[in-house]
C-alpha cells in the first residue's frame, strides 16, 4: 500500500482503485454489508428503509414531473391536466407522486409508532430521534406546499387558511402572513415561492436523513426487546439476513403503492381540488389531508385562535423532548405493562383525533376533539414522566440471543452456524 | 422453490464447475432486478417524449393565394421556420440547368411538387441556423437562393447546397397541395 491510500480490501482492480482513493466501497462494506444488526428484528424494522425508498421515489418523479409543470396561477392547473391527459405516462408520475406522499406518511406514521413503542428514542438515541423529528417537520412543509401547486380549490383554500395560521402571532403575524403571500392573499407569487420551497426541501429532507443513518449508525439500531447486543451472538450482518428481510417489505409495499395508483388513484384525496381554484369561493368542508387530521383536530379543538396555534404546533414540537419526558430506563414497552396499556389508548385516541379532525367543527365533535386533545398531552406531559417513577417492569432477558434462541443458546453457546439461525429468524 | 433439501446444500461449496443454488439465486434475482429497473425507467423516459398536444400541432397550413411570383414566405412549422418561395421562371430555369459535382446530388424536379412552388425547411443543414433570402433586400449568396450568415453556406433556387459547409440540401418536409391556393406542411 502506497503511503496515503486507503488500505483496501477489494480484489476487483477497478474497485479496489477507486476504493483506495475515496473508501467508498469499504463504507457500503461496513455501514450494509458486514453492519451488526440485532438478529430479533420483527417487520416493524422494515419501515426506515421503506422511507428511503419512498422519498427516492417521490424525487425521481417529482424532478419528471416539474419538467412538465408551470408555476403560474393561470397556468398551473391546465398544466397539471395536461401531465395527465398528454405527456406520456403522466398520469402514472402524478398518480405515483400524489399517492408516494399519502404512503411516505403511513410509512413514517408507522416508523414513528415504532420508536415510540420500543423505546427507540431513549439514550444513546436522543439525537438520532431528534433528527427523525425534524424529517418529519420538513416532510410536513414540504407536502403541504406540494399540495398547493395543482392550484385546485382545496390547494388554494388549504394555502390560505395554513398560511393565515401564523397571523395568530401577537404584533408582528400579520406581517409574517404578507411576507409568506408575497401580496394581501394567496396569489401568484406565493405559487411561485412555494414551487421553488417544494422542490428544495426534499434534497434537504435528503440531508438530514443522512445525518439520522449516521447518527443510527454510530448507536446501532434499537430492536423490539430494547436491550444492547452484548456480542456477535447477539448479532448478524445487514446482509444478506436484513437485506432480505427489507426486500419482504418492499415488495409489499410495491403492493399496497401499485394498490393504490392503479385502482384507487384518487380515494385518499379531496374531489374539490378537481376544480380550479377560484378566490371568491371557499369549498363548504375544508378538509386537510388524512395524515395532518389529528393535528388539525388540536388546533379546532381550542376556541382560542392563538392558544390553538400554539397547541397544534406543540403536539409536534413535544416529540422534541419525548426523550426526557420518558423517565424509565426500560425501552421496549413489552417490558412495561401500564406503558404498553397506555401507549395503546394514546394511539387509539390518535386515530380519534384523525377521525375527528375530518368532521365539522361543532357540537359534539368539538367536545371530542378536546378530550382527545388532553389525552394526547396527558400522555407526554403526565403519564411517561409519572409511569418511570411508579411502574414496576418485567424482568429483561439477560441477552438478545439468550430471549430469541432460548435453550439452543445455552446449549451451544457462541456464534450460530449460518443454517441454524434461518429458524429462530422467523420467529423474530 | 420446489427445492426444499436439508437447508446445509443452500450453502455450502460444491465440487469445481458445478452449478450451485446460490448461483441460481444470484442469476434470478440480478435478471429479476435489470427487467424491474428497465420497466421503472421506461415510462420516465417517455413523460420526455413529444406529448399529445405538442403532436397534435404537428402539421401547419398555408394560404399561398397571396404569394406573388418571385416574393417568399416564412411559416413556423414544429416550432420552426419553413420557406415557400413562389419562383419565377428564370429561377425555375436556373434550378432545371444541369450541374455537375453537386455536393449532395438531387434533381429539382425531386424537390418541387409544383415547379413554380418550393417548399424547404428555413434550417442550414450545418449547424441549425436560418438562412438568408427570404426578403427581396436579402443577400441571397452566389446562386440566387439562400445566403447562411453563420459560416457562409450558398443554397440555389432549389435550396440545394452549392458552396459551404452545409453537408446536405435543405430539407424538403413532407407537404401536400390541399387546394391550388393552399398547401398543408406536415
Amino acid at each position: 500500500m502506497a503511503i496515503g491510500l486507503h488500505d483496501s480490501s477489494f480484489k476487483n482492480p477497478v474497485i479496489r482503485w477507486v476504493d483506495q482513493r475515496l473508501p467508498v466501497f469499504t463504507m457500503i462494506q461496513k455501514e450494509y454489508g458486514t453492519f451488526p444488526t440485532p438478529r430479533n428484528f420483527n417487520y416493524f424494522w422494515n419501515f426506515g428503509a421503506l422511507a428511503m425508498i419512498n422519498l427516492m421515489v417521490m424525487i425521481a418523479t417529482g424532478v419528471f414531473l416539474a419538467m412538465h409543470y408551470t408555476a403560474h396561477i393561470d397556468y398551473a392547473f391546465d398544466s397539471v391536466e395536461r401531465i395527465m391527459r398528454d405527456v406520456e405516462y403522466g398520469w402514472l408520475l402524478r398518480y405515483a407522486h400524489m399517492n408516494g406522499a399519502h404512503l411516505f406518511f403511513a410509512i413514517v406514521f408507522i416508523h414513528i409508532w415504532r420508536g415510540m413503542y420500543y423505546g427507540s428514542y431513549k439514550a444513546p438515541r436522543e439525537l438520532l430521534w431528534i433528527l427523525g423529528v425534524v424529517i418529519f417537520i420538513l416532510m410536513m412543509a414540504t407536502a403541504f406546499m406540494g399540495y398547493v401547486l395543482p392550484w385546485g380549490q382545496m390547494s388554494f383554500w388549504g394555502a390560505t387558511v395554513i398560511t393565515n395560521l401564523f397571523s395568530a402571532i401577537p404584533f408582528i403575524g400579520p406581517e409574517i402572513v404578507t411576507y409568506l403571500w408575497g401580496g394581501f392573499s394567496v396569489d401568484n407569487p406565493t405559487l411561485n415561492r412555494f414551487f421553488s420551497l417544494h422542490f428544495l426541501l426534499p434534497f434537504v429532507i435528503v440531508g438530514v436523513v443522512f445525518l439520522h443513518v449516521a447518527a443510527l449508525h454510530i448507536t446501532g439500531s434499537n430492536n423490539p426487546l430494547g436491550i444492547e447486543p452484548k456480542g456477535p451472538q447477539d448479532t448478524l450482518p445487514f446482509h444478506p439476513y436484513y437485506t432480505a428481510k427489507d426486500s419482504v417489505g418492499v415488495v409489499a409495499y410495491l403492493g399496497v403503492f401499485a394498490l393504490l395508483i392503479f385502482f384507487f388513484p384518487t380515494a385518499l384525496g379531496h374531489a374539490d381540488n378537481f376544480i380550479p381554484a377560484n378566490p371568491l369561493v371557499t369549498p363548504e368542508h375544508i378538509v386537510p389531508e388524512w395524515y395532518f387530521l389529528a393535528f388539525y383536530a388540536i388546533l379546532r379543538a381550542v376556541p382560542d385562535k392563538l392558544g390553538g396555534v400554539i397547541l397544534m404546533f406543540g403536539a409536534i414540537a413535544v416529540l422534541f423532548v419525548l426523550p426526557w419526558l420518558d423517565t424509565s430506563k426500560v425501552r421496549s414497552m413489552r417490558f412495561r405493562p401500564l406503558a404498553r396499556i397506555s401507549f395503546l389508548i394514546f394511539t387509539v385516541n390518535f386515530l380519534v383525533l384523525t377521525w375527528v379532525g375530518a368532521m365539522p367543527a361543532d357540537g359534539i365533535y368539538v367536545t371530542i376533539a378536546q378530550i382527545s386533545t388532553i389525552i394526547y398531552f396527558a400522555y407526554f406531559l403526565v403519564v411517561l414522566p409519572a409511569l418511570g417513577k411508579l411502574e414496576r417492569p418485567l424482568p429483561l432477558p439477560e441477552s438478545i440471543s439468550q430471549a430469541v434462541l432460548g435453550h439452543r443458546a445455552t446449549m451451544g453457546g457462541g456464534p450460530i452456524p449460518g443454517a441454524a439461525t434461518a429458524k429462530p429468524m422467523e420467529k423474530a | 422453490m420446489a427445492d426444499s433439501a436439508a437447508p446445509m446444500g443452500a450453502t455450502s461449496p460444491t465440487k469445481a464447475g458445478d452449478v450451485t443454488k446460490r448461483d441460481f439465486l444470484k442469476l434470478t434475482t440480478t435478471a429479476f432486478a435489470v427487467v424491474t429497473v428497465g420497466a421503472i425507467a421506461w415510462p420516465f423516459i417517455r413523460t420526455l417524449a413529444p406529448a399529445a398536444d405538442v403532436l397534435a400541432l404537428a402539421s401547419t397550413d398555408v394560404d399561398i393565394d397571396p404569394i406573388a411570383e418571385g416574393m417568399a414566405i416564412t411559416v413556423m412549422w414544429r416550432g420552426k421556420p419553413v420557406f415557400v418561395r413562389h419562383r419565377t421562371a428564370a429561377e425555375i430555369e436556373a434550378a432545371r440547368a444541369p450541374v455537375p459535382n453537386l455536393p449532395d446530388p438531387q434533381e429539382d424536379a425531386d424537390r418541387v411538387q409544383r415547379p413554380e412552388w418550393l417548399v424547404v425547411l428555413g434550417i442550414c443543414t450545418h449547424l441549425g441556423c436560418v438562412p438568408l433570402g427570404q426578403r427581396p433586400a436579402d443577400q441571397r449568396g452566389e446562386f440566387g437562393g439562400w445566403f447562411c450568415p453563420c459560416h457562409g453556406s450558398h443554397y440555389d433556387t432549389s435550396g440545394r447546397i452549392r458552396r459551404g459547409p452545409a453537408p446536405r440540401n435543405l430539407d424538403v418536409p413532407e407537404y401536400t397541395f390541399t387546394s391550388d391556393t393552399s398547401i398543408r406542411i406536415g
